[in-house]
């Protein structure tokens, strides 16, 4: 399979702080690679460097071309974020939010054509999304607004997801959710997924590859089998846990010291 | 991994579901018509109005007689025919033309803020008008000796260079503090700009009291127009701005999602925002410069569009334009008849109505599911 994302020595330096130094990572298309790190090692920053959104020094690729390469539109309908929190404006229906996703194919200063407005309808039923099609985003419950954020993604009609901490405002049940239908959609869709993710259990069942970071660097990379080990936990994040097998990878049980 | 069978598989469209539309699709038409119905009629009524009051389908005639190869009969005599077209239209026009400028430009500041406070006066735009007037008025006092002495044209481009210029220290100083901060440092250099050119006015105001008067009015607003001159003026100005600013509603959709994903949606933020700014205060300056200050319209006009009519800015910008040249010359309609002979100033006007008015819009729609 060939890789949609190459990273090589990747350094990024924010208000002056050096967040990642010397980063190689490589995704290849349609893999669900997650990246995991105890708070403060760079994940976030991880991602809005391979989306193009903040400065940085060393090499990133996507799909072959390097990003400083891409123009922005470009670059926007190859790659599809989903920031941590993403901004809910206020009074916006949810079609015209997920409207947003054409951007990069509406022409400066133009309007969406039907074949826009047909990919987004596409998108809101396929998150089964059409009823709220109408609705303010802001009235909608934390479950059903990460799926109109994912359905923004969708209708960029990109390949590559970058999806941050996608589950941290959900319940356990909307957790799983959410991530099932990030994973059905990228199998049909055959979509690539980077993502980062705080539970390492829930991270291990779902990513095909995890990479784990720490003080701006790649610490561990590999299968969740290979990443998630007692010692490498207890190296990296200072606690003290059990990994026990489960059904679709190794399960991260916290044990008190 | 994919042996896992799939609680939620992607759902094929349900046809039976009827398509919602986007915002601007749904809503402009019939509120563009409404907007267009709003300053017809606060034109016609501007018109006919006043300490002569005429019938307004006979006023309507001779707006129609203004166009070449029209030949109406309204009925009105000379005179008043005079009153109509050369005393009432020009003011009535200047009324719409500043009104809708002002209300665009708040509109567009707004968006471009993210800040549901911000209005055509927040980079200083209004400090830089009060001061650049009031310096032309001082020294025109004391080159004459005389401030009563009307030199035309000296105090409306010192307020349009005072505008201008307070805008543009207030870009420099944000740029001073940092590209990458994102609005919120460009509202702060606009507070100090408007804070340091308000003091400079008020020592110089001080230090000539005799032009206190003529300074203080200034600063209320008026729309006492001698002729076609100050319509004249604004209009360039309120074309350039209108067509800049119109065209980038959809940029302001985008651009409400913060900048980091409009970024990530294909969009230059920075560069939009500064275009944007730079027409909206453009077409301040110029109606600043012929109207003096009139608050509120800018502030308030785009919000109640907002509430009425949804949180589109292709929606919210063309309808501002509408309602605001609609409400400013129904605002100075009531600041020229309410005391008549005296005038209030329409600033006192467009307070005194918009205040309740967007109260009553504020209370309505609440009680609208949203």
């Amino acid at each position: 399979m060939s890789a949609i994302v190459e990273v090589a020595n990747l350094r990024v330096d924010l208000g002056g702080a050096r967040i990642l130094a010397g980063v190689d990572l490589t995704v290849a298309t349609g893999e669900w690679v997650t990246v995991i790190g105890p708070n403060g090692a760079g994940k976030s920053t991880l991602l809005r460097a391979i989306g193009g959104l903040v400065p940085f020094t060393g090499s990133i690729s996507l799909a072959g071309t390097p990003i400083t390469r891409l123009k922005r539109r470009e670059r926007a309908r190859l790659v599809a974020s989903v920031a941590q929190q993403p901004v809910v404006p206020p009074g916006m229906t949810v079609l015209d939010y997920v409207l947003l996703g054409r951007t990069p194919y509406i022409p400066p200063l133009g309007r969406e054509s039907a074949a826009d407005l047909a990919v987004v309808y596409e998108a809101l039923s396929g998150l089964n999304l059409t009823r709220f099609a109408g609705r303010e985003l802001g009235t909608l419950s934390g479950g059903e607004r990460q799926r109109v954020f994912l359905a923004r993604a969708l209708a960029q009609g990109a390949t590559l997801l970058l999806l941050d901490e996608p589950t941290s405002a959900l319940d356990i049940g909307h957790q799983q959710e959410v991530l099932e239908l990030v994973d059905a959609l990228r199998v049909e869709r055959g979509l690539t997924v980077l993502t980062t993710m705080h539970d390492l259990s829930v991270a291990g069942e779902y990513a095909d590859r995890l990479v784990l970071l720490a003080d701006g660097q790649v610490a561990a990379v590999g299968s969740p089998r290979e990443v998630l080990t007692e010692e490498v936990l207890a190296r990296h994040y200072r606690a003290r846990v059990r990994v026990v097998d489960g059904e679709h990878g190794p399960l991260v049980v916290p044990v008190r010291p | 991994m994919t042996d896992r069978p799939l609680r939620l598989a992607v759902r094929p469209r349900d046809p039976a579901v009827k398509l919602a539309q986007p915002t601007p699709a749904r809503l402009r038409r019939r509120w563009l018509l409404a907007g267009f119905a709003a300053v017809l009629l606060a034109a016609v009524a501007g018109l006919a109005l006043g300490p002569v009051s005429l019938p307004p389908g006979s006023v309507a005639a001779e707006v129609l007689n203004l166009i070449p190869g029209v030949h109406l009969d309204s009925g009105l005599t000379p005179h008043e025919v005079a009153i109509v077209t050369e005393l009432r239209l020009p003011r009535v026009v200047l009324g719409l033309l500043v009104g809708a400028m002002l209300a665009l430009a708040g509109g567009c500041y707004q968006g471009v803020f993210r800040n549901p406070l911000a209005d055509p006066y927040l980079l200083g735009a209004a400090a830089g008008a009060g001061l650049g007037a009031t310096m032309a008025i001082v020294l025109r006092g004391a080159v004459d000796g005389d401030a009563t002495n009307r030199l035309p044209g000296t105090v409306p481009l010192a307020a349009f260079a005072g505008a201008l210029g307070a805008v543009v220290l207030a870009y420099l100083i944000g740029a001073v503090g940092g590209r990458d901060r994102g609005p919120g440092t460009l509202i702060l250099a606009g507070v100090a700009v408007a804070s340091f050119l308000t003091a400079l006015q008020t020592y110089l105001l001080q230090r000539n009291v005799e032009t206190i008067r003529e300074v203080y009015s200034w600063l209320l607003g008026r729309l006492a127009t001698p002729g076609w001159h100050d319509p004249r003026l604004l209009l360039p100005y309120a074309v350039v701005t209108a067509v800049v600013v119109l065209l980038h509603g959809r940029e302001l959709d985008v651009l409400s999602v913060g900048d980091e994903e409009a970024a990530a949606l294909g969009l230059h933020p920075q560069r939009s925002r500064y275009l944007l700014l730079a027409a909206a205060s453009l077409g301040t300056a110029a109606a600043v410069a012929v109207s003096g200050l009139i608050g509120f319209v800018g502030l308030v006009v785009p919000h109640i569009v907002r509430l009425l009519a949804g949180a589109s800015y292709r929606i919210i910008l063309p309808l501002s334009m509408l309602f605001g040249a609609a409400f400013l010359a129904l605002a100075d309609l009531a600041a020229r008849t309410v005391a008549a002979p005296a005038e209030i100033p329409i600033g006192v006007i467009t307070a005194f109505l918009g205040a309740p008015f967007f109260v009553l819009v504020l209370r309505t729609t609440r009680a609208r599911p949203t």
